[in-house]
């Protein structure tokens, strides 16, 4: 990781004037002497200098001395190794695990690294929150490390400064700070996970001992920490146990998609669903929610709620199950269900868990608690163990403490490390007023964002690919975040500016490995060093198991009635599905990712449910005006189906000013609408018609099967009776059909999908993009049909429209033996290979699109314009040097990662042996937290696919047309509990 | 004059009366047709006519200039519907070629001398446009200046065309009938060209005519070769007329989408061609006839026998999309039946509706002779029938690929300025080369007409002779 990567010198200049080096803008005798040799021609021009030259000259060299006397100059090596590093193979890349912050833990990576420069990211299998599985953000985070928006300079107001400037005012704020014990000072951070940073911040507090540190992200846990203190009157964190439960309830809670454990809870989850090798059994999953979710997606039963409501149903569970609780009688069919639901429960008592969401308030949390306890999980399902923030706190009270000190004018250095409060900070407080008030201010980031431009300083902060750093996964398992490459610009990461803070000059390598060696010293530090960074993981580092006493609150909970639907509409605010709080919005691989449940692109939208929109005499991307309590945003509409009536949902992270090129100005700012006392849900939200309309990129515009049986599915009982029935559906011709059938001796690479694993994160989609360097196109092409992801997730509902049937069916190139594709190409640029895959020569395509014309699958895509960018030379840095980047005018499509394939049977070949099942793995399978997705050789049939196929809920999509697809798909089977009637109907034909 | 004896001789006296205005002598028909040619004063029609062509012919120009510059993005294709206007127009361009080589060549083996007045700009204008439907293939490509790639030439890549492919089948088709008809085209025109070589007062005329008739003398020898060169080239053309189209319907029919995977598409789309073919022959010949005074030459006769043809090929054509509909519903494939039902009542259903109104109830009117006889009912339905015929290109194309297998994927379509842009600009292209060919060229055969002039009328002997020598 030392040593400065030589692909960092491409960073952009400003301008447009290039120069070859700072030498030729001299013009100096060198320059000349190697000019002269190289173009004789042009040298003999430059030879007749007249005055105003020699003066341009003179001053050009004087200036170049002078640069070179303060500026780090890059240093140019063009020569080849001497001396080759051993671990370096050109165009092979190497691995590195560290692992990425996000909202307060960290998920473990390996990260692939070409010739120095990160190229992917990989989940850490060893790592507890990955186990090999990654998501979109860590997928995308690739992206935003070479984003050429990123924040390249330390400004102060208008002017252009360098670090050391801000070293020095720091220094004297500082000073003057430490008289008053640093009474002024005041540091705000995201939810710091990092040890290290923990550490720092302590011995900060400790110099200055009037300073405060507060901690805000709009999507922290407040409700959880307060839920956990009003269960157990302490600090604790939960770690469920997913592959243990038989019942899972969800109040509200998107375990599959959220929170820092979501890869392993759906790992977990879906190990007690798989029915393969012979299992009959599974799980069953209750979700009661206000908004789908992909965690409602995936329920056996699902109960679509008001979020008002679900506290009362949460005491009506808890009551139910024996916990002491002033229940209040359901409404609707709600009692009925909550009936079988805790009778499911009880029957299996120390196997099930029930989980509160994010957004629930802290009394569901500690209900969740109770009802753990009262069913005898704890330690079984649900285990405690100590936080595994650095300091676990409710937030919102925290940040309002902080701008209400800036407001009364006692804040007069503030430090902002990440984070981009005047943004996301509730609109009530007004932190951008309060800001103003604030003598110094100084923010670091990424982006030189809305919070930056009103800071006197915006410093530019690191990447977590580019910089040292540690963290805590969900069960308290430490990571050392180690860096890739070195800063692509001059940025610092928040330990090195706290460091500064600190009076130390230490780079962020030092501030970390000293912490660790705090931690683990003694003699054998170099080698616990250096396998917590080979391996990923700092080992025994997990939380151990704590027992907690339940406090009896719940008997203390004031007696509250179910809401009564009395036609007011309540107000969610939920992250949203792609760029979360907003911190993505400049991805473009996340914006362009279509929302898992509604596809659509680039921009938010009020979901309303289908009813309500009936009420409302609003259609999609009609503008409607929200207006709560005097506070107005308009936003279009999205009919969602599963949407509880009476609930508006609209997701953060929207609106942004100032995010970049990519992010700035889509969607609509939902921040603008929550206050302190209503983060998360809010009632009596007015929705009004404006009359306008507003254009949304969507996907997926038709979202039935039309009576095709595309989607086949069954429930547990009917799969226990037909373990093959989804293959007694439709006609596939039989193989003998054809004269001319071709024998595939060798490999045979095939695809099987479990659709019954799928949970729609859509980590698959961005995993694909970032390892096929796959374009991002923008809003309008979308919106023209023209987005180019090889792989997407089809969403299929069936049933009513107020509580569907969801099915998630990833699609891509089928590699069909018989390619309707191929017949039709005209230059023969999409072939069959013996191995079966259907190829295309990206070089022969002339564009005619019949390919993809008579695809039935319509996976194939199109270069309609150049669509890749060549004009940011940072984002080269990103691309994979194994895949074509293509350019305009050229189809292109799933390849099943040939370029895998490739290695893999190299690497085999100069070895003398077949390739290993497993050793192939393609991006999306690799990226799946499931293991939905399955490649492998069909011909052996020892092979995890081969096993897959034989699957009785194995079919082929289409193969009545007889395509005779490669990837095959396994049927969904669901769980429905059937003392509920009208269960869930049955999907497809 | 005898010696000018033409390939109608043997069916002189089957020739009707209303073909040709009476009082015409051998002088007064090549003066008037020549005449229009050899002038030295250009009509202002002519040139207002051809200034807005030629307008449009630049907005071509500019359409093609932009989709270069930036590619098939600026037209409003996509993933699911990659093909539109561009293979929309091509194969509406295909179609009306057919008219031409129809009359010339079918007709003439059918020995139906009406075809005469109308053979020459019939087959000019399949030329034109044959010429405007070649450069849609070219120009939908993602990559045009890679077009050459699917010729079959040796080449240091190693590489063939995928002979499987309809679109390879294409390139055959469409440049072999480009080809056959030009040189059918040239082939009729020499006679003519010797005479305007001979009557024209300029020397450049002369010269320029002078080369193009390639020495033509009017000998016994030149009439005989030329008359089994034509036959020979009439008999070339023939099967070309059915074969063109039938290639074009296979780009659909051998694809597995459903709405072209259809086994009727073949004698569908070459009655869907000679109808719009005849339509395109009425929609032009009408207004030249009128500005230029040649009702002696085309005359009602002329025009009722086309419209007898309309009625006939659209009866076909109501017929292809009546076993469509049928076969769609009899078949009980899941797939057919639904783009059935989508392309009646889906977001496209206007389109289809349209065409139904356009291609099958309003050509009914032809039924009544009155309605073959008043020239502005039969021009307008002419029209009528090319817009239905661009529509009926339209509903197949798009409504099939918008709704195909996997409602997932499906997505609509909606043209954009540029493509409006390049399908107007070919009509530019069409119309300026068509202009261009009325003030250059004879437009109606000259020599052929004389044969039908009532002093043509041949003895018995020399026929036989005629005949004889074949």
């Amino acid at each position: 990781m030392e040593g400065r990567d030589p692909t960092a010198l491409q960073r952009p200049h400003g301008g447009r004037a290039y120069w070859r080096g700072l030498e030729e803008l001299a013009q100096s005798e060198e320059f000349f002497a190697w000019l002269r040799a190289e173009f004789p021609r042009q040298a003999q021009l430059l030879d007749h200098v007249d005055r105003r030259q020699f003066l341009k000259l003179m001053g050009a060299s004087l200036a170049l001395a002078g640069l070179g006397a303060c500026t780090r100059q890059p240093t140019e090596e063009v020569v080849p190794y001497v001396k080759p590093p051993e671990e370096i193979v050109p165009g092979e890349p190497l691995y590195f695990a560290t692992a990425m912050p996000l909202g307060g833990t960290v998920t473990g990576l390996l990260v692939e690294s070409h010739e120095g420069r990160p190229t992917k990211v990989e989940g850490n299998p060893q790592h507890p929150a990955s186990l090999g599985a990654t998501d979109p953000w860590a997928q995308a985070s690739v992206l935003t490390l070479y984003d050429p928006d990123r924040s390249q300079v330390v400004r102060r107001v208008d002017e252009i400064l360098t670090w050391e400037a801000f070293s020095l005012a720091l220094a004297a704020a500082l000073e003057a700070q430490a008289e008053r014990g640093g009474a002024g000072l005041r540091i705000l951070t995201e939810t710091v996970s990092s040890p290290t940073l923990g550490a720092q911040l302590a011995a900060l507090l400790e110099r200055f001992p009037q300073a405060r540190w507060h901690q805000y992200e709009p999507l922290a846990a407040d409700n959880a920490v307060a839920g956990a203190r009003l269960a157990f009157g302490t600090d604790v964190n939960t770690v469920y146990r997913f592959d243990q439960a038989d019942v899972v309830l969800s109040l509200d809670a998107d375990f599959l998609s959220c929170g820092g454990a979501h890869l392993r809870y759906s790992r977990d989850f879906v190990a007690r669903r798989r029915l393969v090798d012979g299992a009959r059994d599974m799980n069953r999953l209750y979700v009661v929610e206000s908004t789908p979710s992909n965690t409602g997606v995936k329920a056996d039963e699902r109960l679509a709620l008001r979020a008002s409501r679900i506290p009362a149903f949460a005491r009506a569970v808890a009551a139910a199950v024996g916990v002491q609780v002033a229940a209040p009688s359901l409404g609707g069919d709600a009692a009925s269900w909550l009936a079988a639901v805790a009778r499911d429960l009880q029957s299996r008592r120390g196997r099930s868990i029930v989980i509160a969401g994010d957004q629930q308030p802290p009394e569901v949390h500690a209900l969740a608690h109770a009802i753990n306890q009262a069913l005898g999980n704890v330690g079984r399902t649900v285990v405690y163990t100590d936080p595994v923030v650095a300091r676990p706190e409710l937030q919102l009270p925290s940040l309002r403490e902080l701008v209400a000190d800036m407001r009364a004018g006692n804040v007069e250095v503030l430090l902002m490390l990440g984070g981009n409060p005047v943004y996301d900070a509730p609109v009530d407080l007004d932190f951008a007023g309060a800001l103003d008030k604030v003598p110094m201010r100084a923010h670091l980031g990424l982006f030189d964002d809305e919070t930056s431009a009103l800071c006197q300083w915006h410093l530019p902060e690191s990447h977590y690919l580019e910089s040292w750093s540690d963290g805590r996964a969900f069960d308290g398992t430490a990571s050392i975040v180690q860096p890739l490459i070195a800063p692509l610009y001059d940025t610092r990461s928040a330990h090195e500016v706290l460091a500064m803070c600190l009076g130390q000059r230490p780079r962020g390598y030092d501030v970390v490995r000293e912490f660790w060696r705090r931690e683990r010293g003694g003699a054998d530090f170099e080698r616990f060093w250096g396998r917590s960074l080979n391996d990923g993981v700092v080992a025994d580092t997990a939380a151990a198991p704590k027992s907690v006493a339940l406090r009896p609150f719940a008997a203390t909970l004031p007696p509250s009635p179910d809401a009564e639907d009395d036609g007011t509409l309540e107000l969610l605010f939920r992250p949203d599905p792609t760029v979360l709080d907003g911190r993505f919005s400049n991805n473009g691989w996340l914006q362009e990712l279509p929302k898992p449940l509604t596809k659509i692109t680039w921009d938010n939208t009020v979901q309303l449910a289908p009813g309500t929109a009936q009420r409302l005499g609003v259609a999609n991307g009609d503008v409607v005006e929200l207006d709560l309590a005097g506070r107005r945003v308009r936003g279009p509409v999205w009919i969602t189906p599963g949407q509880a009536d009476g609930s508006v949902t609209v997701a953060l992270g929207y609106g942004r000013t100032r995010a970049g090129r990519v992010g700035s100005g889509n969607g609509f700012n939902a921040y603008l609408l929550r206050t302190l006392e209503a983060p998360d849900a809010a009632s009596g939200v007015v929705v009004e018609r404006t009359g306008e309309t507003y254009a949304l990129a969507c996907t997926q515009l038709h979202g039935l099967l039309e009576g095709r049986d595309i989607v086949r599915a069954a429930t547990l009982d009917e799969y226990r009776e037909h373990p093959d029935f989804a293959q007694h559906v439709g006609h596939v011709p039989a193989r003998d059909e054809t004269m001319y059938d071709w024998e595939y001796a060798g490999y045979a690479w095939g695809m099987a999908v479990d659709m019954q694993a799928c949970v729609g994160c859509n980590a698959c989609v961005v995993a694909c993009v970032a390892e096929n360097n796959i374009a991002v196109v923008g809003k309008d092409q979308v919106m023209r049909g023209r987005e180019m992801q090889w792989l997407r997730i089809d969403r299929y509902y069936a049933g009513e429209p107020e509580n569907p049937e969801t099915v998630y069916q990833p699609m891509f190139c089928q590699h069909c033996e018989l390619a309707p594709c191929e017949v039709v190409c005209p230059v023969n640029a999409t072939v069959h290979d013996d191995e079966g895959l259907n190829v295309m020569v990206y070089n022969r395509c002339v564009g005619t699109r019949y390919c993809s014309n008579n695809c039935p699958y319509k996976v194939r895509r199109f270069n309609f314009y150049r669509y890749t960018n060549y004009s940011d030379a940072s984002l080269a840095l990103q691309r994979n040097p194994d895949v074509t980047v293509r350019s305009r005018g050229v189809m292109e499509k799933c390849t099943y990662c040939i370029q895998r394939i490739n290695h893999a049977r190299i690497e085999a070949k100069k070895e003398g042996r077949k390739v290993r099942d497993g050793e192939i793995v393609t991006a999306c399978q690799q990226a799946c937290p499931t293991d939905a997705l399955v490649f492998g050789d069909v011909n052996d049939p020892s092979s995890r696919v081969s096993k897959l196929k034989k699957e009785g809920r194995n079919y082929s999509v289409l193969g009545d047309v007889n395509t005779r697809p490669r990837t095959t798909y396994l049927a969904v089977v669901r769980n429905p509990n059937p003392e509920l009637a009208g269960g869930p109907q049955e999907t497809g034909a | 004059m005898t010696t000018e004896t033409s390939r109608e001789s043997y069916g002189v006296s089957r020739v009707p009366p209303e073909i040709i205005g009476p009082g015409h002598t051998f002088e007064s028909v090549t003066d008037k047709i020549a005449s229009v040619v050899l002038t030295t004063r250009t009509p202002r029609g002519w040139l207002i006519g051809l200034a807005i062509a030629f307008s449009l012919l630049m907005l071509f120009l500019l359409a093609v200039g932009v989709l270069f510059a930036y590619g098939t993005g600026i037209w409003g294709v996509n993933i699911p519907v990659g093909w539109g206007f561009a293979i929309v127009n091509f194969v509406w361009w295909v179609g009306i070629a057919h008219a031409g080589t129809l009359i010339s060549a079918i007709l003439l083996l059918l020995r139906q001398p009406w075809r005469t007045s109308i053979n020459r700009f019939a087959e000019a204008m399949t030329l034109f446009a044959v010429s405007c439907a070649g450069l849609y293939p070219i120009l939908h490509l993602g990559r045009p200046w890679l077009f050459y790639w699917l010729l079959p030439y040796p080449n240091t890549m190693g590489m063939w065309p995928n002979f499987r492919s309809p679109l390879m089948f294409d390139v055959f088709a469409v440049s072999t009938y480009a080809t056959v008809s030009f040189l059918f085209w040239y082939t009729g025109l020499i006679p003519d060209l010797a005479t305007l070589r001979d009557r024209s007062k300029s020397i450049f005329g002369r010269k320029i005519y002078g080369i193009l008739a390639m020495g033509w003398r009017g000998s016994a020898r030149h009439w005989q070769r030329y008359e089994t060169a034509y036959l020979l080239l009439a008999g070339l053309s023939t099967p070309l007329v059915v074969s063109v189209h039938t290639i074009v319907s296979f780009d659909f029919a051998v694809s597995v989408i459903p709405g072209w995977h259809a086994t009727i598409f073949p004698p569908y789309f070459v009655a869907g061609a000679i109808y719009s073919g005849f339509a395109m022959v009425v929609t032009l010949a009408v207004p030249i006839r009128r500005y230029y005074g040649l009702e002696d030459f085309v005359t009602l006769k002329h025009l009722d026998n086309i419209g007898r043809v309309m009625l006939a090929t659209g009866l076909i054509v109501a017929y292809g999309y009546t076993m469509e509909a049928f076969m769609s519903w009899y078949s009980g494939n899941l797939y057919e039946r639904y783009m059935m039902w989508a392309r009646l009542s889906g977001p496209f259903g206007v389109a289809y509706w349209a065409l139904i109104l356009c291609n099958v109830l309003i050509p009914q009117l032809l039924w009544f002779k009155g309605v073959r006889a008043n020239l502005l009912a039969l021009w307008l339905i002419s029209i009528v029938v090319n817009v239905g015929m661009w529509l009926e290109r339209y509903v197949i194309v798009v409504t099939s690929l918008s709704r195909d297998y996997l409602p997932s994927s499906w997505f609509y379509f909606s043209p954009t300025f540029w493509d409006w842009a390049t399908y107007i600009g070919t009509l530019g292209l069409f119309f300026t080369l068509l202009f261009l060919f009325i003030r250059v060229l004879p437009m109606i055969s000259i020599f052929e007409m004389r044969t039908l002039v009532p002093g043509a009328e041949l003895k018995e002997e020399l026929h036989e002779g005629v005949e004889g020598s074949r």
